[in-house]
């Protein structure tokens, strides 16, 4: 091997190990970018990975890339609440029946009665029938009656385009992501329960736990490592479809190129992103 | 575990998350506070800056009822926050598009007017306290000089200047802090019971109104307990002020009201229901009825028949307790009342009352009374009346 030839070969190693430094910062430096933008528990869920092999690989997610959206196919859901129970499990939300990232609706119409009778898995009846505020099942309370029609409804955060509760929000500490997911940082949220009064969707909820506000985030430290949204996950007949509005062949843009879709609540200007099928004029 | 929650019952559908209150009493603590504030403000510049001298025997004890209730503003919000002890991030990294963030900083401001207007009004009698008395208060009234001891007629002039110019500040600050908080509850579209255009004025009257009333009942009861005569054109003047706002606030809630009724949007059937059952004690009845129309056929009469002295002051005084009440039980229908309206539009809650805790309502009426405790302290410190034997003030 010649002088030249060494050289070369140093420079091509230098070379290769400056690339390698680079990579590393540039890591470390998305990753402390992240720390301030994801969530915690997406944090956590990385950091207690441990075989740094088998780790999700994170630092390729660039949120500016994806447009998260997600879809609600009403006329497949049963009401079986593993959604919920997903959620719940997932997030740590407490399992009580009062605090939900997600929860179905149920809508009955029976015979002679013009407005709809509505429940949710949290109706004290369906808890007396399924024996625990952990326990999740809609009770057959309507055995006996005559039903026209009945439907359910799931309901999760519509992480709006134009979010209220991001607009009341006195810190900063609940934001949109760049990807289109309106997240909170429970390190810097007050509690003071502005954004709780401002969601038209009674989304919001306040861990009285962590003694912030919490809700549904579409499972960021899921769908950010390429996973679906847990509720997506479990549901047996693909009721909830989840994401990339700018992959043509992703679910949701299939989801919304097929059905016309419909919002809750749009006169409220917050444009959701939770887009539905087979709802009804008594949905809100 | 420890008690984390209360959950509220309800009727008709709610969404889940709704049945544990976002907020509680402290929240109807805050507005209530924050009006008798901007009202006994108002009350002052009435002499500061409009220079009505009938308004003289309370101007002084007005600007210091204002700054004690003022100083008691953020209790029930730093109270009622999950996380108090991150409350400044709200101030030094404000999320500009939330009007509650603004609260650090016109609260902030408006400590310090009143703080600084206390001291010029206050100023001579401290000047004259510091070098007349030894020991700790003394020392007290030493500091509050801020070295300050010139008391000249020139001095005393340019104290007068500055009274002037905080006064005009403060006059429209007041205002513009009460329609603030009617703001803060006008602008969120996700209640109809709140979302209304003309919830920055009709808590902007009621302001005025609350802080009269306050006044009225103070000045009688300090008269009452120094023993002496109570200057009844000061009443009467108060009392005219009273009633006049009264009148404006009454219209306005009452067209408020109409106007949800009469635009019937999607919800009002569920908020009919509510009024005409729940609320229609609290809401017509005591509010409306009790608290706005009877002070201000009280007052209306006694104008009109021109009565005067003892019978006077008592039944403005009546009203202006009247008035009191109808403001608290405004602040409430509006607080509580609206978040037992589903967002659903199709259930009621049953807000879950709490005694003892650190939002119930012990806590709540201790945030309330503090401010008179601390004024009844601060009246002894810096006597507001014109004919203490000591008064050197403006």
């Amino acid at each position: 091997m010649d002088e030249e030839e060494k050289l070369g070969k140093q420079q091509v190693a230098r070379r290769a190990f400056l690339g390698c430094l680079g990579g590393a910062v540039a890591g470390s430096a998305i990753t402390v970018t992240a720390g301030a933008v994801l969530p915690k528990q997406a944090l956590a869920a990385v950091a207690t990975t441990g075989n740094a092999a088998r780790a999700p690989v994170v630092t390729n997610h660039a949120p500016s890339k994806p447009k998260w959206a997600f879809g609600v196919d009403a006329t497949k859901c049963i009401g079986c609440l593993r959604c919920v129970e997903a959620c719940k499990l997932e997030n740590e939300v407490a399992l009580d029946a009062h605090h939900f990232r997600t929860w179905v609706e149920r809508y009955v119409y029976l015979d002679g009665e013009d407005e709809p009778r509505i429940d949710s898995q949290a109706d004290p009846v369906n808890i007396a029938a399924s024996g625990s505020e952990a326990k999740y099942r809609f009770a057959n309370r309507y055995r006996d009656a005559k039903v026209d029609k009945a439907f359910f409804i799931p309901k999760l955060c519509n992480h709006c385009t134009h979010p209220a509760c991001v607009q009341v929000c006195p810190t900063g500490a609940t934001f949109q992501t760049e990807d289109g997911v309106v997240v909170i940082d429970h390190t810097y949220c007050i509690g003071c329960q502005y954004c709780v009064q401002a969601c038209p969707y009674g989304a919001r909820f306040f861990n009285a736990e962590k003694r912030v506000t919490d809700k549904c985030t579409w499972c960021y430290h899921r769908i950010t490592k390429g996973l679906q949204p847990a509720c997506v996950e479990v549901c047996p007949v693909g009721a909830r479809v989840f994401g990339d509005r700018n992959d043509k062949q992703s679910p949701i843009s299939q989801f919304l190129a097929n059905n016309r879709v419909a919002v809750l609540k749009p006169e409220t200007g917050n444009a959701p992103n939770v887009f539905y099928v087979g709802i009804d004029k008594d949905v809100s | 575990m420890d008690h984390l929650f209360t959950a509220a019952t309800f009727t008709g559908y709610t969404y889940p998350n709704e049945t544990v209150f976002a907020w509680g009493v402290l929240i109807v603590v805050y507005p209530y506070l924050t009006g008798l504030v901007a009202g006994a403000f108002t009350i002052s510049s009435m002499y500061q800056v409009f220079g009505m001298q009938r308004f003289k025997p309370v101007a002084h004890f007005a600007l210091l009822t204002s700054l004690c209730c003022m100083i008691f503003v953020p209790t029930p919000l730093l109270l009622h926050l999950g996380h108090p002890e991150r409350a400044f991030n709200a101030v030094f990294t404000p999320h500009w598009s939330s009007a509650m963030a603004m609260f650090g900083y016109f609260a902030g401001f408006y400590v310090i007017l009143l703080m600084l207007e206390s001291w010029f009004v206050f100023r001579p009698y401290a000047v004259g306290q510091a070098q007349l008395r030894k020991g700790l208060l003394g020392l007290f009234y030493r500091v509050v000089t801020l070295g300050s001891y010139d008391v000249s007629d020139e001095a005393m002039r340019y104290d007068r200047k500055w009274i002037f110019a905080l006064s005009i500040i403060g006059f429209p600050a007041a205002i513009g802090l009460h329609g603030y908080v009617g703001f803060l509850f006008g602008s969120l579209k996700s209640r109809e019971w709140w979302s209304s255009d003309l919830m920055p004025v009709i808590f902007l009257f009621s302001a005025i109104i609350s802080g009269a009333a306050l006044l009225i009942i103070l000045y009688v009861l300090s008269c009452k307990l120094r023993k002496v005569p109570i200057d009844v054109e000061c009443v009467k003047g108060i009392g005219y002020t009273l009633w006049g706002f009264l009148m404006f606030a009454l219209l306005l809630e009452g067209v408020e009201f109409a106007n949800l009724v009469y635009k019937g949007r999607e919800g009002i059937d569920i908020i009919l229901q509510f009024v005409s059952t729940r609320l229609l004690i609290p809401f017509f009845v005591l509010q409306f009825g009790v608290g706005a129309v009877m002070p201000l056929i009280i007052l209306s009469y006694m104008f009109w028949r021109g009565t005067a002295g003892k019978k006077l002051v008592a039944g403005v005084t009546a009203s202006a307790c009247l008035v009191l009440f109808n403001v608290l039980m405004m602040r409430f229908n509006v607080v509580i009342g609206g978040q037992e309206i589903a967002k659903t539009g199709k259930g009621l809650l049953v807000f879950p009352w709490e005694i003892f805790g650190r939002e119930g309502v012990l806590a709540a009426a201790s945030v309330l009374f503090a401010p008179f405790l601390l004024l009844l302290v601060a009246v002894r410190l810096f006597p507001p009346w014109e004919d203490h034997p000591n008064a050197l003030s403006h």
